[in-house]
C-alpha cells in the first residue's frame, strides 16, 4: 500500500521534472525552426559578419549588434565584477554578522527592481550626464554598461557572498596563524578557495547583461552602425528582437528569430569558455 | 628559561568564565603538555597564547601573557608579527586548498621572500625536518587537501617550520588520526622539540605521558597542577589529578 504511494510520488515529481526540461527544447526547438530557414537562405557567413541591416530591402547583416551586445556586455562586466566582488568581500569579511544580515537582503532587493526603472533611471540622470561631460549623443554603449553594471551587482555580490562564507574557517585559522594579515589571508587563501563560486556568480551576471532588454533600449541609443567608441550608441541582439518584432513579417521576421539563435550561440559559447575556465585551473 | 609566561590570566566567553587566574610558565625547547577533561579551558588557554581568541566575537580578557618578557596583550603589540613567532597547528589538518608547495611557501610569500632558489630550498629543508620529503618531492605540485590526514598534518607543521617560529602551539594534532599515524606525528615531535618550544593540548593522556617532558592538569577552567610528566604521572600532589590521570572521571 505504502509501497504504491512512493511508486505513484516518484514518478509524479519525475514527470513535472521532465517537463521542465522539454519546455527548455520546446523552445530551442522553436526558436532555431522559425530562424534557422533565414539564415540558410542569406548565408550563415553573411548574416553574421555583414553590418547591412535593412530589412525592407532583405538585406540581413547583423554584425554591428554582435559588437553592440558584445561590447556592452564585456562594458558592464569591467564596471560590475570589481564593485560587486568588493563589496563581497567587504561585506563577508569586515563588516560584523549583525550587519550583514540587514544590507545582505537589502542588496538583493536591487535584483527585484523593475528592468525598465533602471532604464529610466539612465536616461533620465546618466544619459544627460554622459553626453554634457564626456560628448555624443549621450545614449551610448557606456550607459549601457554603466546601467547593466549596476543591474548585475546584486546577482555577484549574493551570490560571492555565500561562496566565501562557505570557505572553511580553518582556512583562515591555518592562514592567520602563520601570522598573515588579513588582506594577506583574504586574497592569497580565501579567494582561491571560493574561485569556483565567484566565478559562477560572474557567469550569471553575464547572462544576465547578455539577456537584458528593456534597459539597454533606453540608454544605448540602439543605433545600427559599428560602434567605433564607448560614446557611440549601438544596438543589441536582444533589443533588436524587441524593437522589430512588433511589426515584422515574412524574412523580417524570420530574421528576428534567427538573431535569437545567434545570441543562443552566443550565451552557449560563453558559458563554455566560463565552466572550462574554472574547471582547468 | 621561559619562553612563555602567563600571569593571573582570566578569559570570559561573554558572561561565561573559561580561565580562571591562570599562571603557568613554558620553558624553551621542551614539550609541555595540557591535559584536562573537554570543556576545561585547555584549547582556550593555548589559543591565549598567540591570540587566536581575537578572532572571536564578544570575548574579554585580563591578565598577562608574556611572550620573551613583553605581554603580548598590551597595546602596542603586532599580532602579526607574534603569530610569526608563535605558530599553530590545528586538531583537524587545514592545509590550504594550494599545491604541497605553495602551501609550504605560504608563510615566507607572506613574510616577503619572493627568490624561487630560496623557496626551494627551504621546501626541500622543511619536507625534509617532518619527514615528508621522500614522499613528497615527486608530488610537489599535487592538492594538499587530497593526501592523507596523516600527510596533511606534516605538512601543516612543516609550513610552519618554514617560518622558523619559536613556539609551535598544537591543539589535539593528532585527535583526526589512527594510532599509527599518531605515532609517527609523536615521533616527528620530538625532532622538533630540539629546535622549538612546544605545547600541546591533548585528551589523551598516554600522548601527553609519552611526549611531555611537563605537564599541567585543568579542570573547569583552574589549572589544578603543574609539574614536571613524571611527577604528575606517578606522584601528583594534588587529588583531582590523581583521580584523573588513573581514570576515576573525565
Amino acid at each position: 500500500m505504502k509501497n504504491t504511494k512512493e511508486v505513484v510520488i516518484e514518478k509524479s515529481l519525475f514527470l513535472i521534472a521532465l517537463s521542465a526540461i522539454f519546455m527548455l527544447f520546446l523552445i530551442a526547438i522553436f526558436i532555431f525552426k522559425e530562424g534557422t530557414p533565414l539564415i540558410f537562405k542569406v548565408g550563415f557567413k553573411n548574416f553574421v559578419t555583414s553590418s547591412k541591416w535593412f530589412p525592407l530591402e532583405g538585406q540581413f547583416g547583423i554584425f554591428s549588434m554582435i559588437l553592440g551586445t558584445l561590447w556592452i556586455t564585456a562594458g558592464a562586466l569591467i564596471i560590475g565584477v570589481p564593485l560587486g566582488l568588493s563589496c563581497a568581500i567587504f561585506l563577508s569579511e569586515f563588516v560584523p554578522r549583525r550587519i550583514m544580515a540587514i544590507l545582505k537582503p537589502t542588496i538583493e532587493l536591487l535584483a527585484g527592481i523593475p528592468s525598465v526603472v533602471y532604464g529610466f533611471i539612465g536616461m533620465v540622470v546618466l544619459v544627460p550626464l554622459i553626453r554634457e561631460n564626456l560628448g555624443g549623443p549621450g545614449l551610448s554603449i557606456l550607459a549601457g554598461s554603466i546601467i547593466l553594471g549596476i543591474m548585475i551587482l546584486p546577482t555577484i555580490i549574493s551570490i560571492s557572498i555565500d561562496a566565501i562564507q562557505a570557505v572553511p574557517r580553518s582556512y583562515r585559522e591555518g592562514s592567520l596563524a602563520m601570522g598573515a594579515t588579513k588582506w594577506q589571508t583574504i586574497h592569497m587563501v580565501v579567494l582561491k578557495a571560493a574561485r569556483s563560486g565567484i566565478v559562477a556568480s560572474i557567469i550569471l551576471g553575464m547572462g544576465r547583461a547578455i539577456g537584458e532588454t528593456m534597459a539597454v533600449i533606453m540608454v544605448a541609443g540602439n543605433a545600427v552602425k559599428i560602434p567605433r567608441s564607448i560614446l557611440d550608441p549601438a544596438r543589441t541582439l536582444t533589443t533588436n528582437i524587441a524593437l522589430e518584432m512588433g511589426f515584422a513579417a515574412g524574412d523580417h521576421r524570420q530574421a528576428l528569430f534567427a538573431t535569437g539563435v545567434v545570441l543562443f550561440i552566443i550565451i552557449m559559447i560563453l558559458n563554455i569558455i566560463a565552466n572550462y575556465a574554472v574547471r582547468k585551473r | 628559561m621561559n619562553t612563555i609566561e602567563v600571569k593571573n590570566l582570566n578569559f570570559y566567553y561573554g558572561n561565561f568564565q573559561a580561565l580562571k587566574d591562570i599562571g603557568i610558565a613554558f620553558q624553551e625547547k621542551i614539550i609541555t603538555a595540557l591535559i584536562g577533561p573537554s570543556g576545561c579551558g585547555k584549547s582556550t588557554l593555548l589559543r591565549c597564547l598567540n591570540r587566536m581568541n581575537d578572532l572571536i566575537e564578544g570575548v574579554k580578557i585580563s591578565g598577562e601573557v608574556d611572550f620573551k618578557d613583553k605581554n603580548i596583550y598590551s597595546k602596542n603589540i603586532d599580532v602579526v608579527e607574534l603569530r610569526r613567532h608563535v605558530g599553530m597547528v590545528f586538531q583537524r589538518p587545514n592545509p590550504f586548498p594550494l599545491s604541497v608547495f605553495d602551501n609550504v611557501v605560504y608563510g615566507l610569500k607572506v613574510h616577503g621572500v619572493t627568490q624561487a632558489f630560496r623557496l626551494e630550498e627551504i621546501v626541500e629543508r622543511s619536507l625534509k625536518a617532518t619527514g615528508l620529503w621522500d614522499e613528497m618531492k615527486d608530488k610537489l605540485n599535487s592538492i594538499a587537501t587530497e593526501l592523507p590526514l596523516e600527510q596533511q598534518q606534516r605538512l601543516c607543521m612543516a609550513r610552519l617550520v618554514a617560518i622558523e617560529p619559536e613556539v609551535i602551539l598544537m591543539d589535539e594534532p593528532c585527535s583526526a588520526l589512527d594510532p599509527i599515524a599518531t605515532a609517527k606525528i609523536e615521533e616527528l615531535m620530538f625532532e622538533l622539540k630540539k629546535k622549538y618550544t612546544i605545547v600541546i593540548v591533548t585528551h589523551n593522556m598516554q600522548q601527553a605521558a609519552r611526549v611531555s617532558d611537563c605537564c599541567g592538569f585543568m579542570l573547569l577552567g583552574e589549572l589544578i597542577e603543574f609539574g614536571t610528566t613524571s611527577k604528575i604521572f606517578t606522584s601528583p600532589d594534588n587529588q583531582k589529578t590523581q583521580d584523573y590521570i588513573t581514570g576515576r572521571f573525565g
